[in-house]
């Protein structure tokens, strides 16, 4: 599974408050959601992440609160693959579980927004910045249910 | 055997499992507060999901936006009812029964050995029972209530070893906030901690839910006290006696690291603004004068939480243009604290005391905060614009410094204020 684009970068600790404060909670239109993405950071944020299919963040990104709005507004706003030095646990299960591609790289090194990153999940391997890097690849079992578009999908899937 | 999360989970999943492994399990319970049970109707709804598999272990619970403060609110509170009503979901906690985690350890709708999943991160919480207790987002929730299970997998785990006495004014909020402070944000991601050590033994309840809460704060899974005479006491008042499913610790059980903290040595902490790692004893913060005081949540809200601050509160009042908000952590509480007297002494003070539930901690109701403002907390969160203006400042401290601070207007350590405190526990 090969996923590839510019990426919009933020920085470390960016907790599920500034991802989508709650405030905003119980819309369930992820184009909806989009209008409020990151702005916790900032009323900037979603025209920037607008413009890009990747999200590229440094440490811990998603902490706290389990709002899966964290990860499905940023795909409302056509993010298709999250790259992260590292996750909190809550958003990388949103991520899979709503069949948003996520690449934990902790060598990821230091980005500007535009930059084009290209992951391959299933085999485990991260381009960017001229360079090639080892991450994790995804089990079978969660390959399979970012295949179908998310857990529901899946279940739909096989009913 | 092995740590308490491999015997929940090996239990969960019908077979013996290790750290690391990914697994299936079927969950004894799922819950899902209000903020989001919009979205789980609505996820289920979209999969075609018409019955449920196992409405005996769900629960409903209206705690973040209770009474509704808006018309969408209302309407969602509506809705959810009747979603209960059709589906014969077990419980569903109203508007004012309190804070789902709250309800939980009260009431006993989780024991030790089970494994509860609740559509909110503080389900941590729920280890101070000897349960296995972690946040979902939505739509795994919408899963669990289509099919009782879910993917996980099982975690490493941290032991902390709790060792001496807290001193008088100082509660295991401070004990969180140093850990906070030890560790930072990402100590725990995926994995479990367990609290060991006659520290946690000499802890009630409270004061483990309190631990256990803010274990999410350090990226953990789940948290966990060993079940030992506390946790029977807590049960057997519920009518549930200890039996071969209450996990045990296993003297052979991987560890995969130990920690160990003296609460002998520790100071009344602060934590923040903006950063819950931003953690300094409370004497070496410079703060600015508090625009609000906030008492409650399922970190700090409880009787034991209430008691500490209406001793510091009796006979005193809020300092000028300071305002105080008490949110009871459920209706027991409330009551609790009424027939004890505490009520009056939070209104003489000045204090605002609001209906049972998550209050002002998640922005949402009941005491916002406006540009500029600085806020102390005992809650467990203080991003920007976490209780309203991004502009505004989060402190998070313990009960006892929340009270101090409401007296003087500024950031206090409790033990300057007479009459010293007894430990918590």
């Amino acid at each position: 599974m090969i996923l590839s684009g510019t990426a919009v970068v933020i920085g470390d600790e960016v907790n599920s408050d500034l991802l989508y404060p709650a405030r905003h909670m119980g819309i369930p239109d992820p184009a909806m959601q989009a209008t409020h993405a990151l702005t916790g950071l900032g009323p900037e944020w979603p025209g920037r992440v607008a413009t890009h299919r990747v999200l590229v963040a440094g440490w811990n990104l998603g902490g706290g609160s389990a709002r899966e709005e964290a990860v499905t507004a940023l795909q409302g706003a056509g993010v298709r693959l999250v790259v992260a030095r590292s996750f909190s646990r809550l958003f990388f299960r949103n991520c899979i579980n709503n069949g948003l591609a996520a690449v934990a790289c902790e060598a990821l090194p230091a980005l500007d927004t535009g930059a084009t990153l290209t992951a391959d999940l299933a085999e485990g391997w991260l381009d960017c910045a001229g360079a090639r890097f080892a991450v994790p690849a995804l089990p079978d079992s969660l390959l399979e249910i970012l295949r179908h578009g998310g857990l529901l999908a899946q279940l739909r899937a096989a009913a | 055997m092995g740590t308490l999360a491999e015997q929940i989970l090996s239990r969960a999943a019908s077979r013996p499992v290790r750290a690391g492994e990914l697994v299936e399990v079927i969950a004894d319970r799922c819950f899902v507060p209000d903020d989001t049970i919009a979205l789980v109707m609505h996820h289920l709804k979209r999969a075609g999901i018409t019955r449920l598999a196992a409405p005996e272990r769900l629960g409903i619970f209206y705690d973040h936006f209770a009474p509704a403060e808006t018309v969408a609110s209302a309407t969602i509170h509506a809705a959810g009812r009747r979603f209960a009503t059709e589906q014969g979901i077990a419980h569903l906690f109203d508007v004012g029964d309190g804070i789902s985690h709250q309800i939980c350890v009260e009431k006993g709708l989780v024991r030790p050995g089970q494994l509860a999943f609740n559509a909110d991160s503080h389900t941590t919480t729920l280890g101070a029972a000897g349960c296995f207790g972690t946040g979902l987002g939505a739509t795994e929730t919408a899963y669990v209530w289509a099919t009782g299970l879910i993917w996980l997998r099982v975690p490493t785990t941290l032991r902390v070893i709790l060792e001496g006495r807290l001193a008088p004014g100082l509660d295991a909020k401070d004990v969180c906030l140093t850990l906070l402070r030890e560790l930072g944000t990402r100590a725990a991601v995926y994995r479990a901690i367990e609290y060991h050590g006659d520290g946690v033994a000499g802890l009630g309840m409270a004061a483990r839910m309190t631990l256990c809460n803010m274990a999410v704060e350090l990226g953990a899974k789940a948290a966990m006290v060993p079940p030992d005479a506390v946790t029977e006491a807590h049960f057997a008042v519920l009518g549930i006696a200890r039996d071969e499913s209450w996990p045990r610790i296993d003297p052979d059980a991987e560890y995969e690291r130990t920690l160990r903290l003296d609460l002998g040595s520790l100071e009344p902490m602060v934590a923040g603004p903006h950063a819950v790692n931003r953690v300094s004893p409370i004497n070496e913060v410079e703060a600015p004068r508090i625009d609000q005081a906030f008492l409650g949540t399922c970190t700090n809200g409880r009787i034991e939480d209430l008691r500490v601050a209406a001793r510091i509160l009796q006979g005193r009042r809020l300092a000028p243009g300071l305002r105080m908000i008490v949110t009871p952590a459920s209706r027991a509480v409330h009551l609790a604290a009424m027939e004890e007297g505490l009520m009056r002494i939070f209104l003489d003070a000045g204090c605002v005391v609001t209906t049972s539930g998550c209050g002002a901690c998640a922005g949402l109701h009941q005491g916002l905060l406006g540009e500029g403002e600085v806020c102390i907390s005992s809650g467990s969160r203080n991003a920007p614009g976490r209780m309203g203006s991004r502009d505004a400042a989060i402190y998070l401290a313990s009960p006892a410094t929340v009270a101090a601070s409401a007296v003087t207007g500024r950031l206090t350590d409790p033990r300057t204020l007479a009459p010293l405190l007894e430990t918590m526990t």
